[in-house]
């Protein structure tokens, strides 16, 4: 049964469609509800939402610490720290082994915002992963 | 210990697995229910509150009203002395006697209700202090078991987690070759685009008689009349239609 979040993440994917070219949007199997939105042309950094307490987030992992060299980590960090203000609607952030951009959106935001969110997330990955990419092997 | 040093303890913790509750759900269990306890603690204070307010207000009222008879009686009192009706007066005197101890006790009644209203009013206020500071934490606790859990879903649809994420580089190489792909299809859509824009234009232009070719059909019939006009010459006829095929063109 399809919920209200996912009708939303729908509706945000086909208006992001018209902007980025061709969006899948699927439900991940799972103890929390958790959407992965992949861009055509952009696979390989597609975006999960997900429901936590009272806001949705928006994810893309962008590189695992396994990624990153030794040597430079500390650089790389502070880096990220420099640029996380300056990123528009979206921060970095880590899970585990994995950094990650985010976009936090209240539950009740409506498509438009999420629009915005996603669009902003996904040009702010590619950004992000090819300013970060000397840090990385 | 704020609520983000909490956090960051548990994420820190010795070998955390993704996955593994982060917060202790015993704790998230006593916030909710201290929160719960507030809530419930606020409600029964606001109904008091409610009614100590119209206790206060009735007193006010009650002081006002005896003010007013005692000055009442007071003209009274003063009336019966200008009649020298002074045991009257003396009764009178008496009554007012009264009223003003009754004053008194609202008076006390008032002040003490005053109190009550100022304690019930801090202790709302220090219990939603405690409610929005347990769901804050709260807030924060479950944000972070819930992105864990997602990043666990999230790692088990793509295979063996962090591998699958591939290597970033490589990773943006793609995207980017795809990108610069992308573009080059675009330049090259435009470019056919323009072409053909131009060609219509061209043909607008020449229709119109306008440019080049509308110049040359122009030119060949000038030559051509000047020709017929010259004289018979009989070669002029397959030279004639030869010269036609740009005019045609045109």
């Amino acid at each position: 049964m399809e919920t209200a979040l996912h009708q939303r993440i729908q509706a945000a994917g086909q208006q992001l469609a018209t902007v980025l070219g061709a969006v899948e949007t699927a439900r991940i199997s799972g103890e929390v509800e958790v959407f992965r939105l992949t861009i055509a042309g952009r696979e390989e950094l597609p975006i999960f939402i997900t429901q936590a307490d009272n806001q949705l987030l928006c994810i893309c992992y962008v590189w695992t610490e396994a990624d990153v060299l030794p040597a430079r980590r500390l650089e790389m960090l502070e880096a990220m720290l420099d640029l996380n203000v300056a990123i528009p609607l979206s921060s970095f952030g880590r899970i585990a082994d994995k950094y990650l951009l985010y976009g936090a959106l209240a539950c009740d935001a409506g498509t438009d915002d999420l629009v915005q969110d996603l669009l902003a997330l996904s040009d702010n990955a590619i950004d992000a992963l090819e300013a970060m990419a000397e840090y990385l092997h | 210990m704020s609520i983000f040093s909490k956090i960051l303890t548990a994420l820190r913790g010795s070998a955390r697995e993704i996955g593994e509750s982060v917060v202790d759900n015993n704790a998230t269990r006593i916030y909710e229910q201290e929160i719960h306890e507030s809530k419930a603690a606020i409600a029964k204070a606001k109904q008091d509150l409610t009614l100590v307010m119209a206790q206060e207000k009735a007193a006010q009222r009650e002081i006002e009203r005896l003010d007013k008879e005692v000055s009442r009686y007071e003209e009274h009192a003063l009336a019966a002395l200008d009649k020298t009706e002074e045991k009257l007066a003396e009764e009178v005197a008496a009554h007012i006697a009264e009223l003003e101890t009754e004053r008194a006790a609202q008076v006390k009644a008032q002040a003490e209700f005053a109190g009550h209203i100022v304690n019930l009013k801090g202790l709302i206020r220090t219990a939603e202090t405690r409610i929005r500071e347990h769901e804050r934490e709260l807030a924060v606790a479950k944000t972070t078991e819930s992105v864990y859990r997602a990043t666990e879903s999230i790692s088990t649809s793509m295979g063996s987690g962090a591998s699958t994420l591939g290597n970033a580089r490589e990773s943006l190489e793609r995207i980017k070759q795809r990108h610069t792909q992308a573009a080059d299809r675009m330049a090259a859509a435009e470019e056919l685009d323009a072409e053909f824009g131009n060609r219509a234009l061209e043909k607008r232009l020449a229709d119109a008689g306008i440019g080049d070719t509308g110049a040359r059909k122009g030119e060949v019939l000038a030559r051509l009349k000047a020709r017929r006009a010259g004289a018979a010459q009989p070669e002029a006829n397959p030279e004639q239609g030869a010269s036609d095929k740009p005019a045609d063109d045109a």
